[in-house]
């Protein structure tokens, strides 16, 4: 062993791969050069059932397969089996963590085909519901980034103000996790007496965390020395790899559907998402807090607009055997991770001839993920899954 | 890196001194928000069990068990929900045709063993059965389905009151697809309709505009749709799921909607019954009535050469001679009754039996015989005065202006009674006395107050939509006659019909007392049978029950085995319950013939 390696905390590369002839490395595991480490499928560092055959050597990692298959319940072809308003207790599943998105695209899908104009409040109360999720879900991601570093205290905190919104997804919506509060036509509910005031209570503690998370992650030492520079995705990598959301927005493309494709309400709501450069697990991240910052004032400004009354769900065919028309169509949203859509196809039957989900979940774990986490250490590999938001249920619903 | 870096994470240690967040007594309930979804609740004395709650679980969580206490119009099931394969969705509560199913907002439950997590909400007691909290349907226009009915266009009340013209318009197409969309295919009609039709079937075809196969459906229980789609007394719409919250279905008009929309011309291309079996036997049939065809019908299906022998001059019975014509054109009657005699069904017009031939001759010549004669004699008041040629029958009256017979209708008429038929004749005079006088004065008074009257809602509102005067309560006394014409009826006010026993017994008010001016009185409280046509040395083999009428078995076969009776005569009165009857008896017929389970013919 290389003595002057190892003081300097260099890896030793005097057992490495070699060179093939092909360019690749040679991935010998008879060599004892190499070692195969599975990361999940059950793993605190992974956000769900999903795996990662990791190819290491030493603590770097050489090549890396993502393997899924764990969690696959087929709501796709379901939904093929299943009455149109079946399916919006099925597709909430896809994406376990934030089921509101899964809600919305069903419901526009099956609007788009058939025609139905939503009511102006339910558009209001579904974008509300829509921010509240992304509230939800980033008070968990933003310091979910640090605690793959092991710094789990930012969690903590972000982890019971999630619970005090999931209580006004509960009086709100009558669920906690499913809320299964948008339904084709419609949502299910006008907002409870002194829900805003509630609400306006449970804020002004996100506030409260933006600013401690900010002094215990962005002013942090050892976050930025782990985070920056980590697993950048370069700007042409964007297209090739399908990046949306955060991800994209943190590499300089401004992608948001709720700005280049106003939905709902977004169009009467004054914001603009935050862009910058760097593309690092790092700015990543920065990106997340002003979203989560972003979605704070969203909600503000929908409960200042939002009317008080009225209609909540559209008049729609008997649901018992709704037949839509012949078509197809793709209706998509902004989601935590990025753009979130569904393409549907109906053949004027009571069910859906064809449903397919597109989550930015899929693209960023099995071929981004495979790329960006070559080279780096492996201890990285939670933070930098956990930097692209993978989710598991959405990869393979 | 700045010196800020290192030390900035450390002000997290200021919340050090702050109560912890966590809840520190895991052992008190927290009760789920007021929406919140939880655990069901059925109020099983509301429910009718019809089953849409399981039809819309995506997980099957929800079967329907039998329940020991139904009511009328219910299924006698109720639903089970499984935990094992609930998730709380609640669409079940949002369709619920009664909303009667709706969740608790309790959400801790712990049992041993299994099987405990599934169970039927309401019959089996629960701790949360009394929480008034949890999901219910939301309000405000939030349906699954429509809950008001199409309207159906009828002629204007100036336009009617004096002619016969039918003042049903019936629905167009896209009224008929609509009505047909607000089924959910619950069936709970079909139990409740005498003939039990395959509704949700034939209306599914009018939902997917299959006039053909809706044809297919009807014939298979019912041989007259566009009689029935015109006026069936519709019993399956009183039970219809949707009525517990919004209007019942309009299911005789979108009955009428298939019959009127296929011509007679492809009746029998549709049905199949171009080519028919020939048994080589022979069945005579009494009376051209809806149990008569009905019989005919299926009889003729399955092969037998039938012969109808009916007294008038026309087919049709109480549906031609008791019903008037813009209630049910006559050309609705003969598209139905013509359909039948294409299948080889004869009718021997203007022959009684009795009269013409015997009941005796008729068991000798034919194999069986079914009688569906009906009710088809008036029924008197008996007061003082009735016995005046001046007062009359409703039923002689419907005849004779159904036969073109001269009515002298008077300038004042008095009708006693408070049902259909009184109405109809009310209705019919009414619009009589328009075109004689050019003005309406005819009053329908009925034992029954305004709520209990017999009839059907819209008909006393139709009544006086077109100028007649209802006016119930009243008790008839006796008739005034001057110079052997009535001038009027004498009638007190009646009190109640029924004793605690709920017997027939009217009590009324002698003191409040009225006199109804007329020249020309109708009694319409009723009809009854007439059975002279059946000997006495005959009788003696058969069975009489209450009210007269005779015994039949689940194959309405009487006495005497190869004499089948059924219609009013039997059940009823109405024409459904006719066609079901002659339906049940053409397969009672066919099995005695035949011997299955049956002693053959001698």
């Amino acid at each position: 062993m290389d003595l002057k390696n190892m003081f300097q905390m260099k890896a030793d590369r005097s057992s490495y791969m070699e060179d093939g002839q092909d360019g690749k490395l040679i991935t010998d595991l008879d060599s004892h050069k190499l070692l195969k480490i599975w990361q999940g499928p059950q793993h605190p560092g992974v956000t769900g059932n999903m795996s990662l055959e990791l190819t290491v050597n030493g603590d770097e990692i050489v090549e890396s397969k993502t393997h899924v298959g764990y969690l696959h319940r087929g709501f796709e072809k379901l939904m093929e089996r299943r009455k149109f308003i079946q399916c919006f207790p099925t597709c909430i599943r896809m994406c376990v963590a934030e089921p509101d998105p899964n809600e919305y695209i069903l419901s526009a899908c099956i609007e788009n085909l058939s025609g139905i104009e939503v009511p102006e409040m339910a558009q209001w109360l579904r974008t509300l519901a829509l921010e509240m999720a992304r509230l939800q879900v980033l008070l968990r991601g933003v310091p979910g980034q640090a605690g793959t570093f092991a710094l789990g205290l930012g969690y903590q905190w972000g982890n019971y103000i999630r619970d005090l919104i999931l209580d006004r997804f509960e009086e709100l919506t009558g669920g906690r996790v499913y809320h299964m509060y948008i339904l084709p036509g419609g949502v299910r509910g006008l907002l409870p007496d002194g829900f805003k005031q509630r609400m306006e209570d449970n804020l002004k503690l996100v506030d409260e965390f933006l600013v401690n998370i900010n002094d215990l992650m962005y002013n942090n030492s050892v976050f930025k020395k782990r985070a920056k520079g980590l697993a950048v995705i370069p700007v042409d990598w964007v297209d090739k790899y399908g990046v949306y959301g955060p991800a994209a927005r943190a590499a300089g493309i401004m992608r948001d559907t709720r700005k280049t494709h106003p939905y709902l309400k977004y169009a009467e709501l004054d914001f603009e998402p935050f862009t910058t450069t760097d593309s690092d697990v790092y700015a990543r991240s920065v990106v997340r807090w002003n979203d989560l910052k972003m979605t704070v004032d969203l909600i503000r400004q929908i409960m200042a607009k939002m009317p008080d009354k009225g209609e909540i769900k559209a008049p729609t065919p008997n649901v018992m055997h709704w037949q839509i028309p012949k078509g197809e169509t793709y209706m998509k949203c902004e989601s935590s991770r990025g753009e979130y859509g569904m393409y549907m196809v109906t053949d004027g039957s009571e069910m859906p001839r064809r449903v397919n989900l597109k989550g930015p979940s899929y693209t960023h774990a099995n071929a981004l993920l495979d790329k960006l986490l070559v080279n780096a250490n492996i201890a990285d590999t939670a933070a930098i899954m956990v930097s692209l938001a993978t989710c598991p249920p959405e990869i393979e619903r | 890196m700045s010196l800020k870096d290192i030390l900035t994470p450390f002000t997290a240690w200021k919340r050090v001194a702050k109560d912890p967040v966590t809840v520190k007594d895991p052992f008190n309930d927290r009760p789920g928000a007021d929406r919140y979804r939880g655990f069901h609740k059925n109020d099983v004395d509301v429910c009718i069990g019809c089953g849409t709650c399981e039809e819309i679980c995506e997980n099957e969580a929800i079967d329907l068990v039998p329940y020991t206490d139904p009511k009328d119009g219910d299924s006698g099931l109720r639903p089970r929900v499984d935990y094992g394969r609930c998730c709380w969705c609640a669409l079940c509560v949002d369709v619920c045709t009664t909303n009667s199913l709706v969740l608790s907002n309790e959400y801790t439950w712990i049992a041993v063993d299994p099987e405990e997590y599934r169970y039927t909400p309401g019959v089996d007691k629960k701790a949360w059965d009394d929480n008034e909290k949890g999901w219910k349907k939301p309000e405000g226009n939030y349906e699954f389905y429509n809950l008001k009915r199409e309207d159906m266009e009828h002629l204007h009340p100036e336009d009617r009151s004096s002619s016969f013209v039918e003042m049903v318009k019936g629905y167009s197409k896209e009224q008929a697809q609509a009505e047909a969309d607000r089924c959910v295919e619950c069936g709970i009609c079909v139990a409740t309709c005498p003939a039990h039709m395959g509704i949700p079937e034939y209306i599914k075809a009018v939902r997917h505009d299959d006039m053909e196969e809706g044809l297919r459906v009807l014939y298979e229980t019912n041989p007259l749709p566009e009689i029935c789609g015109r006026i069936c007394t519709h019993k399956c719409e009183t039970v219809c799921s949707i009525g517990h919250k919004g209007d019942p279905l309009s299911i005789r008009w979108l009955k009428r909607y298939i019959a009127d929309n296929v011509e007679s011309e492809k009746y029998k291309e549709i049905l199949n019954t171009v080519d028919l079996d020939n048994k080589d036997k022979k069945v005579a049939i009494i009376g051209s009535g809806p149990s008569g065809l009905s019989a005919a019908h299926y009889l003729s299906l399955m092969g037998y050469s039938c012969t109808i022998f009916e007294q008038y001059d026309k087919a049709g019975g109480m549906m031609r001679y008791g019903i008037p014509e813009y209630r049910l054109p006559y050309d609705s009657i003969d598209k139905d009754i013509d359909y039948i005699l294409s299948l080889g069904v004869e009718i021997k017009y203007n022959t009684r039996i009795g009269k013409d031939i015997t009941l005796d001759q008729l068991g000798k010549d034919f194999d069986a015989v079914f009688s569906g004669t009906g009710l088809h004699l008036g029924r008197g008041t008996g007061i003082d005065g009735s016995d005046n040629e001046h007062v009359y029958f409703s039923t002689d009256l419907l005849r004779q202006i159904t036969a073109g017979d001269e009515i002298e209708v008077a300038e004042k008429i008095v009708v006693i009674g408070g049902g259909n038929v009184a109405m109809d004749i009310t209705r019919s005079l009414a619009r009589m006395q328009n075109k004689k006088y050019g003005k309406v004065d005819i009053i329908a008074t009925s034992l029954e107050r305004e709520e209990n009257m017999p009839a059907d809602r819209e008909e006393v509102v139709e009544a006086r939509e077109e100028g007649a005067t209802v006016n119930p309560g009243w008790a008839p006394q006796s008739i005034e006659i001057k110079d052997g014409v009535p001038t009027g009826l004498n009638v007190v006010q009646c009190k109640s019909l029924f004793d605690d026993t709920g017997r027939f017994n009217p009590q009324c008010n002698m003191d409040n007392k009225r006199f109804f001016e007329g020249t020309m009185i109708v009694q319409s409280i009723g009809q009854g049978m007439d059975l002279t046509y059946v000997s006495e040395e005959f009788k003696k083999n058969l069975e009489f029950g209450p009210r007269g009428r005779v015994q039949t078995n689940q194959h309405l076969q009487t006495g005497v085995n190869w004499f089948f009776m059924g219609g009013d005569i039997i059940v009823g009165p109405d024409v459904i319950h006719g066609i079901a009857d002659g339906h049940r008896a053409a397969i009672g017929i066919d099995n005695f013939i035949q011997g299955i389970n049956f002693e053959p013919a001698k």
